[in-house]
């Protein structure tokens, strides 16, 4: 038998005491874990918890909102990851809206953005700057060499998201029992895995860095499983041929350069301090929000879309009554059911046996 | 002069002259037929009768261009009814602009792929768009083929084996590097290609093996045995440990965010067979350069009835959904 396929024993073997709970705060892992079979091999009375970890699930109504009337009313293209075409707004969604004649483009990377921008140099490019900490600071070089390269039609309109801060506000809460955490491999190689210890000293959990692979879910697994059931509360580190203690300083450096820690709002949890990126006031020049006011209608929720409770880990998709009825990826009711790394669209593709 | 210009699409002297001093004569003037049809003699009644249209962007990429992908294609549809390719038509819609050198290029390439398919281009049509009302190039190819066997349409039972002649999502992801640009990703190539040689070496081998064949084009293999499976009374099992993915799919699939199971291919057949065969048939296979790297990859299953399920590498198992729409790259 491989090593791999000795681990896999070991983990659906693993004997637990009693019913635990881990979540994970990636939605890459949400759907890695489903993909490589991982979740399929737990053993019985081990659950997993989908965290606030899908970028696109947590930007809140009224990002979409803004982006696509500054769009219409000012006349702008619409750079956007794919991920975020089929997301429901308050009111329709950038496809829908191309449909009618928005200019949008689905680029792969916001530097291509930048690139369009310079091609293209009679019209306006907003880049919706979704993502977590590990795309920011690519999208902080964006704004770096528009400014370098005097570029003055690329925008930005800021939605980077901070993990750590939403972390804290689930376990704040106390709304969901979790028993440990499987950490953003990708994230805290921005971050590194010393912005998790407070998890250990602060609250007394235990958590794991992991990395995406087969063999990195189940190690990282294993892991927490182990600190687990020796009531070990400590934050470890498995994916360390990526993941360092201190982080990628040099990234981070250039991140906080463009960027400052500002207010943000959370799909289904609301406000949190100092949880979103703004831009500097330096770099006001490429601020969409700044320099396209608009009139947007309010926000307005779908009604029955359990999409927030979802993404505070208080439900499964399959608690959710839509889920696979009104709710599918071809007529999607929340972002979580369309996102790549939605948990509903996990669940929906991979889950239904 | 050395572009298409509407003239060319006009039914005067300018069309006529590139049908005869190009279409005609790299197509093949000893098939091509100018007449209104084609006259057609069939050894039997019992024939094969098909049509696609190609509208791929770029018109050349490395292992094919438009126009072998034309041939290929509609000859793939007929071998993997079991039927054996005879005579094919080409209808070219060309966008003002469009290079006579390119143009030629694509024929050529054509013409190879007829050859090599042992097919011949009977008849076509040459229609001329104006600029910015195509792609460049537009072909539909209808072909017509002969049944000496059965169609190879069988019962589907479990325990069948799932065979195919070779790597996965080759063709889809090279198109998608080139047209995203990723030129670190040298080494990729179309597996653009004509299957009827391999097909009908295998049912000579084995006239009464063959349940179920399919190329496995868009939406890649996982979409072909979603086809077979929707409502069946029973499930299709792939086994991630056999899978040929070459390496430098793999890379770029996992970059975009995109399952090498539903990136289609060109030169791909899907076949499902009698377990008791599977082995014999992957050893014919290889022994054709278009299935050197044949292999079973999974089975016919009484679990999970009416859905295509995956048992990866560490055993667990997951479902292949019905691709609701293309895919689209993700955010990281």
């Amino acid at each position: 038998m491989s090593d791999i396929k000795k681990e896999a024993a070991l983990l659906s073997q693993y004997l637990l005491p009693q019913p635990v709970a881990i979540m994970e705060v990636c939605g890459t892992h949400t759907t890695e874990f489903f993909r490589t079979g991982v979740k399929d091999i737990f053993p019985q009375s081990l659950r997993l918890i989908d965290g606030p970890g899908c970028p696109v699930c947590v930007t809140a109504n009224d990002y979409l909102d803004t982006a696509i009337a500054i769009g219409w009313q000012h006349n702008c293209v619409i750079a956007t990851f794919g991920d975020m075409m089929k997301v429901p707004s308050s009111y329709t969604s950038l496809a829908k809206e191309k449909s009618k004649g928005l200019q949008v483009e689905v680029v792969y990377s916001p530097m291509d953005a930048v690139d369009m921008a310079q091609k293209n140099p009679d019209k306006k490019f907003i880049f919706l700057s979704i993502g977590f900490e590990t795309t920011a600071p690519a999208e902080a070089v964006c704004v770096l060499e528009a400014k370098k390269k005097n570029i003055k039609n690329f925008f930005l309109l800021p939605g980077n998201k901070l993990t750590v801060p939403a972390v804290k506000v689930l376990l704040d809460s106390g709304e969901v029992n979790i028993d440990g955490f499987i950490l953003p491999g990708h994230v805290s190689a921005i971050i590194g895995k010393k912005a998790w210890d407070f998890i250990a000293t602060d609250y007394g959990k235990p958590a794991v860095v992991a990395g995406f692979e087969d063999h990195d879910l189940i190690r990282g697994t294993l892991m927490l499983l182990d600190l687990i059931k020796n009531n070990t509360p400590k934050v470890l580190n498995q994916y360390t041929r990526v993941v360092r203690d201190e982080g990628n300083l040099k990234a981070l450096e250039i991140l906080y350069s463009v960027f400052t820690k500002g207010d943000a709002t959370w799909r289904g949890i609301g406000v949190i301090p100092e949880s979103g990126l703004d831009l500097k006031e330096e770099y006001a020049d490429f601020d969409a929000y700044k320099q396209f006011p608009v009139d947007v209608p309010p926000p307005k929720e779908h009604p029955g879309c359990r999409c927030g409770e979802l993404l505070r880990g208080v439900i499964l998709p399959t608690d959710c009554p839509l889920f696979g009825k009104a709710c599918s990826p071809e007529h999607a009711v929340g972002p979580c059911m369309v996102s790549s790394e939605g948990p509903c669209s996990a669940y929906y593709k991979y889950g239904r046996k | 002069m050395d572009i298409i210009v509407p003239g060319h699409g006009s039914g005067g002297k300018l069309m006529n002259d590139l049908i005869n001093n190009l279409i005609k004569s790299t197509l093949g003037n000893e098939t091509i037929q100018l007449d209104d049809a084609a006259h057609l003699n069939l050894a039997t009644t019992s024939i094969a009768f098909t049509t696609d249209s190609y509208t791929i962007t770029p018109i050349e990429f490395t292992g094919g261009t438009i126009g072998s992908l034309a041939v290929n294609g509609t000859v793939n549809d007929l071998a993997v009814m079991g039927a054996t390719p005879q005579f094919i038509s080409c209808a070219l819609i060309l966008e003002e602009g469009l290079e006579i050198e390119t143009l030629k290029r694509i024929l050529v390439s054509m013409k190879e792929a007829a050859l090599k398919a042992g097919v011949a281009i009977v008849t076509g049509d040459t229609k001329v768009v104006p600029k910015g009302k195509g792609d460049r190039i537009y072909i539909n190819t209808a072909g017509i083929g002969v049944f000496t066997n059965p169609p190879q349409r069988r019962e589907i039972k479990p325990h069948d084996t799932i065979i195919i002649n070779g790597s996965i999502g080759d063709h889809g992801t090279t198109i998608m590097a080139l047209r995203n640009n990723l030129t670190f990703s040298k080494g990729l190539s179309s597996d653009c290609a004509a299957l009827n040689h391999l097909i009908e070496d295998v049912i000579r081998h084995y006239p009464d093996a063959i349940k179920f064949m399919r190329d496995a084009t868009r939406g890649g293999v996982a979409s072909v045995l979603n086809e077979i499976t929707k409502n069946a009374p029973f499930g299709a099992k792939l086994i991630e440990d056999n899978l040929p993915v070459k390496d430098e799919v793999r890379g770029v699939a996992d970059i975009l965010g995109i399952d090498p199971l539903y990136i289609a291919n060109e030169g791909k057949v899907v076949m499902i067979a009698d377990k008791r065969c599977a082995e014999g048939i992957v050893e014919i296979m290889k022994k054709h350069p278009e299935g050197r790297d044949a292999c079973i990859i999974g089975h016919i299953t009484n679990e999970f009835s009416g859905k295509t399920y995956i048992q990866t590498k560490i055993g667990g198992k997951r479902i292949l959904p019905v691709l609701i729409e293309e895919q689209l790259p993700r955010i990281c």
